[in-house]
């Protein structure tokens, strides 16, 4: 009896010396991977900006965290779920990387964060959009920080809606992101009272919208919805102007428009387009600041991405401090713990299902008349409160969420 | 309204000029491969890099000094042109007789490198060109709404590309070409300078898919990896057509842009994929593509 009494206190004894020794940040290291799209459809809104903005908030921070050092690898996803995973199963197997930040294509993110989970390491998601990241995708092991197709269709498509844009003609990039986006649209213009007379999905990435915009004229819809990206989304633009479709009455909503894009579309091209972002660098002072910041570094404003992977990698460098551990579970514990104030947003917070809320807007692109330079994109016209803008927990089908 | 398969007749009229306007492009861009195939021998993994510098040549030649539309349409596959002739006198020359996987795996490199460069320097977002003036608006047809600019790419892309045919097969300059490529020694011997006869044909090919380029410029976004997607593409339509096949190279680039169009019609999701689908099917009954004629 005494043997096996003996033997229980060593086990429990040697299991927290185990614990005790997790608490403590791993090689002395804290390793972040930062997985973007570097060279394609994606690259502007994140790429290799982003992870200067990454290198910006390491900096910023003191380079050091209790002592450890902070080490940052990078790689390209090439918007590819299966290179994507390969490339973090070997930085988390092999490379021992704490933290995977950056994540655009939603099928990346999909795809990597299952393998985060499978091996308890942190993801930050700052560029996808699909808001079944989440959702149904959700994991104990991955934060989505900067925006998602919910509050996009809660801000752009009900207020296309309440301006009269009662049925409405969809475009769909036909992969998890446009997919979410459909489906957010849809049920945001119903419960409006609209309705969806017609959809496309059309392959990702596709040059030539002639075919779709023909269609979608063809449908009568008082609105042609854009539920893709980048340069889907400013191909389909320019397109659906060529061949008159607001002359001829309809309306073009553009769901997910990055900065990036409005400044290559330029305002005589975009002027009047609303849109929805959790972001823009010209909102106050501190937004300023640290754009003129970020300007200084890379030539251009940043996106809302940008200021996303920011604001995140200080949000996890200070949950590191505080814990003294790189434990993911730890981390995120105490990142869900502490509210989010800084240049990126006021009141942030972390639900258990992952997501961060925070307040949205919703934009319009300026005039040509009212931009004073080529980077004065917007006005703010609302400001969408968090609590509005992002699925409420009752409606989440995550695992990690009691309903 | 009548309707077939479900679909209004207007809407199918409608998608099939659209297909012939994008089968234009397809019919411009193989043009100039199969040509630099076909004389050359050299397989060119760097005419969606080309067709892409011609685009962005036009933009920056615009941004830079406001060299308008018509200029550049001369000045953007001439510059374009030049540059592939430095490319076959520095590059192409050294592997010329080697087998043809030297000359694919040489031009992607160029292709890898011109694409990364200047990603660099431009970014993806895509630098805008306004269209013309003269373009603005378009012809109101019954079954739709046709932008001036469209009909003139189809008028042009046509021109072209007959005129290139009728200059290889039917002129003397043509036959020389033809022969030079065929037997260089005897040619050398008749006095012909096959070398410039080379490196003028490789940059002719080039001048095409920067001339396509141009034509892209006003409509699609001019960014850096524009080549990449429909460099692929445009070698399924040269070898449906049968490689070195000019003439077929023409044909059969309308009939896929055509079938692509119809396509995105009825089953978009299939669009992407259905030239291939169409080739994998060439190929099984007709190795050597629809107009081929050597193995």
């Amino acid at each position: 009896m005494t043997m096996t009494k003996k033997l229980l206190t060593s086990a429990v004894a040697s299991a927290l010396m185990v614990g005790g020794a997790q608490a403590a940040i791993s090689d002395n290291t804290v390793k972040i991977g930062y997985l973007a799209d570097m060279s394609g459809t994606y690259r502007d809104l994140a790429g290799p900006n982003g992870l200067k903005a990454l290198e910006m908030a390491i900096k910023d921070f003191g380079g050091k965290v209790n002592g450890a050092t902070i080490e940052v690898v990078s790689a390209d996803d090439r918007n590819n779920p299966d290179s994507s995973s390969s490339t973090v199963r070997r930085w988390v197997e092999n490379d021992k990387v704490d933290m995977v930040a950056g994540m655009v294509a939603s099928s990346v993110t999909i795809a990597v964060s299952k393998i985060l989970e499978e091996n308890d390491r942190l993801g930050i998601v700052s560029g996808s959009a699909a808001s079944s990241i989440t959702n149904e995708h959700c994991t104990p092991n991955h934060i989505h920080y900067v925006y998602d197709t919910y509050p996009l269709a809660n801000g752009t498509a009900s207020a296309v809606v309440k301006e009269g844009g009662k049925s409405w003609y969809l475009m769909t990039a036909d992969y998890a992101f446009g997919h979410a986006l459909e489906a957010d649209v849809t049920r945001v213009v119903e419960a409006n009272g609209g309705e969806i007379v017609g959809s496309v999905r059309h392959p990702f990435p596709t040059q030539d919208f002639s075919s779709f915009v023909l269609q979608a004229q063809a449908s009568g819809a008082d609105v042609v919805g854009l539920a893709n990206a980048g340069s889907d989304t400013t191909n389909a633009i320019t397109t659906a102007s060529e061949f008159g479709v607001t002359q001829a009455g309809q309306t073009l909503a553009a769901l997910l428009l990055f900065l990036t894009d409005v400044h290559a579309l330029g305002v005589n091209t975009a002027q009047g387009i609303q849109l929805t972002t959790g972001w823009y660098w010209d909102m106050n002072d501190e937004t300023r600041e640290w754009s003129d910041r970020f300007m200084k570094e890379t030539g251009v404003r940043p996106t809302m991405v940008h200021a996303g992977i920011y604001s995140s990698t200080l949000q996890y460098l200070n949950a590191v401090a505080a814990t003294g551990s790189d434990n993911a579970q730890a981390v995120r514990k105490q990142m869900m713990d502490t509210p989010i104030n800084d240049m990126f947003t006021k009141n942030g917070r972390i639900r258990e299902d992952g997501r961060m809320v925070h307040d949205m807007y919703l934009a319009e692109v300026k005039k040509p008349e009212e931009s004073k330079n080529e980077w004065d994109l917007y006005k703010i016209l609302r400001t969408i409160p968090a609590d509005e803008a992002y699925r409420p927990l009752s409606e989440s089908k995550c695992k990690l969420v009691n309903n | 309204m009548s309707m077939i398969f479900g679909v209004p007749l207007a809407v199918l009229l409608g998608q099939l000029l659209i297909g012939i306007i994008n089968g234009a492009f397809y019919a411009l861009l193989s043009l100039g491969l199969a040509v630099i195939f076909g004389l050359l021998k050299i397989i060119n993994f760097a005419h969606g890099a080309m067709y892409m510098l011609g685009a962005l040549v036009t933009v920056v030649l615009f941004d830079a000094l406001g060299v308008n539309y018509w200029v550049a349409l001369f000045l953007a596959p001439l510059l374009v042109g030049v540059f592939g002739v430095l490319i076959e006198y520095f590059l192409l020359r050294r592997i010329a007789g080697q087998d043809h996987i030297y000359s694919l795996l040489l031009t992607f490199g160029v292709a890898l490198i011109l694409q990364g460069v200047l990603t660099n320097i431009y970014g993806v977002s895509g630098l805008r060109y306004a269209m013309p003036d003269v373009f603005k608006g378009g012809f109101n047809l019954d079954f739709m709404f046709l932008p001036y600019y469209r009909a003139w790419v189809i008028v042009v892309a046509l021109l072209v590309c007959f005129g290139t045919w009728f200059m290889i097969e039917k002129t003397k300059l043509g036959s020389y070409l033809r022969a030079g490529t065929e037997d260089s020694q005897l040619m050398q011997g008749f006095g012909i300078n096959v070398p410039l006869l080379v490196s003028l044909t490789y940059g002719f090919g080039v001048a095409l898919a920067a001339f396509a380029g141009v034509l892209a410029a006003p409509i699609y976004s001019v960014t850096p990896t524009m080549g990449s997607t429909t460099l692929i593409v445009v070698f399924a339509v040269v070898v449906i057509g049968g490689m070195g096949s000019i003439g077929g190279a023409i044909i059969t680039g309308i009939l896929m842009g055509v079938i692509e169009g119809l396509t995105k019609t009825f089953y978009p999701p299939a669009s992407s994929a259905v030239i291939f689908l169409v080739m994998v099917v060439v190929l099984m009954f007709r190795p050597n593509g629809l107009f081929g004629k050597e193995a």
